[in-house]
């Protein structure tokens, strides 16, 4: 059954415009990223290396696909929650405003199921939203730019992967980048119960990342306790899978709280559903 | 004796919203085969009565029972045998009609044969219309399209709330007839809300009506109707000798008002003979006698005597 009302669910959201909205995005932005690296690349390559070039030689094809793609995932994986929200932020709240709750509660299914399929939609979303984004980034980039080691820049250090040794790095990272959006998409889903508009969902589930991410930024003692509380602080440790060793407790303690985050919030979207009167 | 089944029956239920009493300790039974007509006026209660039937709601407390079984225990179970139509008729605007229902159909675990669902569309006269977008639709069409999600998966209860709405005329005697047909020839339950009161009194069997979330009257429509004082209008061919006769009686006292040729009295039912006679056997020609008991004058008379 929840295989069925899942296939609805999918059928349901991808007929809406505004599920378009992010994989469009997606398809212009990163087309566009390459057009600039093709025309500007050399020049930003040169300039991070610049320090390097003055103890080194460096050789091979560094301004490749892989670089491409690592750059990019820097700077959309910022911007994917918000794509992210216009969906899973309407699952519940969308109904609500059609006044189609009525249309499905009053069917013979429990509203556990109802939770789960609609889950479950959204995070299909999340995760082909990420695959698309992988898609674009690096098949793109490894056919314009062709393939070579990957320099990563850290703040401590320059590190440079063998070509052989990257693919699986971005497949881990982008495993990693569907969790972290996955729990972006648990707490617009969680927002999406509690009230009747899509909009209110997808505006506080915003403003939740925003406030977040700048906490996190600023490194002040006030903000420093919050910090290990806040899942944007662990989303963006994707990037420990371009680290050399890595650093798997940090990997781990990261899915471990974004796990969790997703659990708790799901839960409470479940509890709040159970108990609502639908008055839409 | 066979015993009459109740496929709904309500026991002092209770709902709240903060401090507002929606339903307030509401008892009603509705027996297999009727046609059971819901009314009340504005904020009487209705509309969550039937959001509390269709569990969109929960009570605070009290019990539905639905085919003898409870609603909060075996809902999956009750719901595979109700249609419902819950106030406006909503539907996924971005899909066809034929898509809203095969959808609706797999929701609802059954899996409904394309010809069903051509056979509902035709039905509700939607047919020509079935890969239209909701979206175009009217508000008639948008209702006519709810009464065919309710029938759907051939439920044995049907709740409607306020079906014809938004119907033309026309529109509004096909469902009417739809409703009776179900009841007759399908014995179908079905539970009917509706603010048009002719509507009511043309096809249901029974009805309650509730004020301010409790049952004023519960009863035949028949019975109820018939039951009290009635207005009755007398034809006559000569209205000022039927004054003079009855000057001077109880029937006098009795007259509302007067026409050309008519007289109207205020009777209970059982006098309009009694009075009929009395009129012949003085001589008076009476060409007609009309009462006049609608359910109107009854809904004002039994909700503002609550009031």
């Amino acid at each position: 059954m929840i295989y069925n009302l899942f296939k609805i669910e999918f059928l349901k959201v991808f007929k809406k415009w505004r599920t378009y909205i992010g994989f469009l995005a997606v398809g212009v932005l990163v087309p566009l990223v390459h057009l600039a690296m093709y025309l500007e690349g050399q020049n930003s390559l040169d300039f991070i290396t610049r320090d390097l070039r003055q103890s080194f030689l460096l050789v091979g094809n560094l301004l490749n696909g892989y670089w491409i793609s690592y750059i990019i995932l820097n700077v959309i994986a910022v911007h994917i929650p918000f794509l992210i929200t216009l969906v899973a932020g309407d699952l519940l709240a969308g109904e609500a405003t059609a006044g189609t709750y009525r249309l499905l509660i009053t069917r013979p299914i429990s509203r556990m199921q109802i939770v789960t399929s609609k889950f479950l939609t959204g995070f299909s979303y999340s995760a082909l939203l990420i695959l698309w984004l992988a898609i674009v980034s690096l098949v793109i980039g490894i056919l314009v730019f062709g393939t070579g080691e990957l320099l990563v820049v850290r703040s401590e250090m320059i590190i440079i992967f063998d070509k052989s040794d990257i693919f699986w790095r971005f497949l881990l990272a982008y495993g990693f980048a569907i969790l972290g959006m996955t729990v972006v998409c648990s707490l617009a889903f969680f927002f999406s119960s509690l009230v009747e508009n899509a909009i209110g969902p997808i505006i506080t589930t915003m403003a939740v990342i925003i406030i977040f991410i700048i906490i996190s930024a600023i490194d002040v003692e006030i903000f420093r306790s919050f910090k290990p509380y806040l899942f944007t602080n662990y989303i963006l440790n994707w990037k420990e899978f371009f680290n050399d060793p890595l650093d798997m407790n940090k990997i781990i303690n990261s899915v471990l709280v974004l796990g969790g985050h997703i659990i708790v919030l799901l839960t409470a979207t479940a509890i709040i559903f159970q108990k609502k009167d639908i008055l839409s | 004796m066979a015993t009459v089944e109740n496929v709904i029956e309500i026991i002092n239920l209770n709902k709240r919203f903060k401090e507002i009493v929606a339903v307030d300790n509401l008892n009603l039974k509705v027996l297999r085969g009727d046609v059971f007509g819901f009314l009340g006026p504005n904020g009487a209660g209705k509309s969550t009565t039937i959001r509390l039937l269709v569990s969109l709601i929960a009570p605070n407390s009290g019990a539905i029972n639905i085919f003898g079984e409870s609603l909060k225990e075996n809902r999956k179970k009750i719901l595979t045998r109700v249609g419902a139509i819950v106030e406006k008729p909503d539907f996924y605007n971005y899909l066809s009609a034929y898509k809203n229902l095969k959808i609706l159909s797999k929701i609802s675990g059954i899996e409904v044969k394309s010809s069903r669902i051509f056979e509902l569309l035709e039905l509700v006269g939607l047919k020509e219309r079935y890969k239209s977008k909701v979206k175009t639709y009217s508000h008639g069409m948008k209702q006519r399209l709810g009464i065919a999600q309710a029938l759907l998966h051939d439920p044995e209860l049907i709740i409607l709330d306020e079906p014809t709405t938004g119907l033309d005329p026309f529109g509004m005697k096909e469902i009417r007839d739809l409703i009776i047909k179900l009841s007759k020839e399908e014995n179908k339950t079905i539970f009917l809300s509706s603010h048009i009161l002719s509507e009511i009194e043309m096809i249901a069997d029974r009805m309650v009506i509730i004020n301010k979330g409790k049952t004023i009257v519960e009863g035949e429509v028949k019975e109820l109707l018939n039951s009290g004082t009635l207005k009755v209008t007398f034809e006559v061919d000569n209205v000022d000798k039927t004054k003079s006769i009855l000057d001077g009686k109880s029937w006098y006292k009795k007259i509302d008002s007067i026409s050309e040729d008519k007289l109207t009295f205020t009777l209970e039912q059982n006098d309009i003979g009694t009075l009929n006679k009395y009129l012949v056997e003085n001589g008076i020609t009476v060409s007609a006698v009309m009462p006049k008991r609608s359910l109107e004058e009854y809904f004002l008379k039994i909700t503002s005597e609550a009031n």
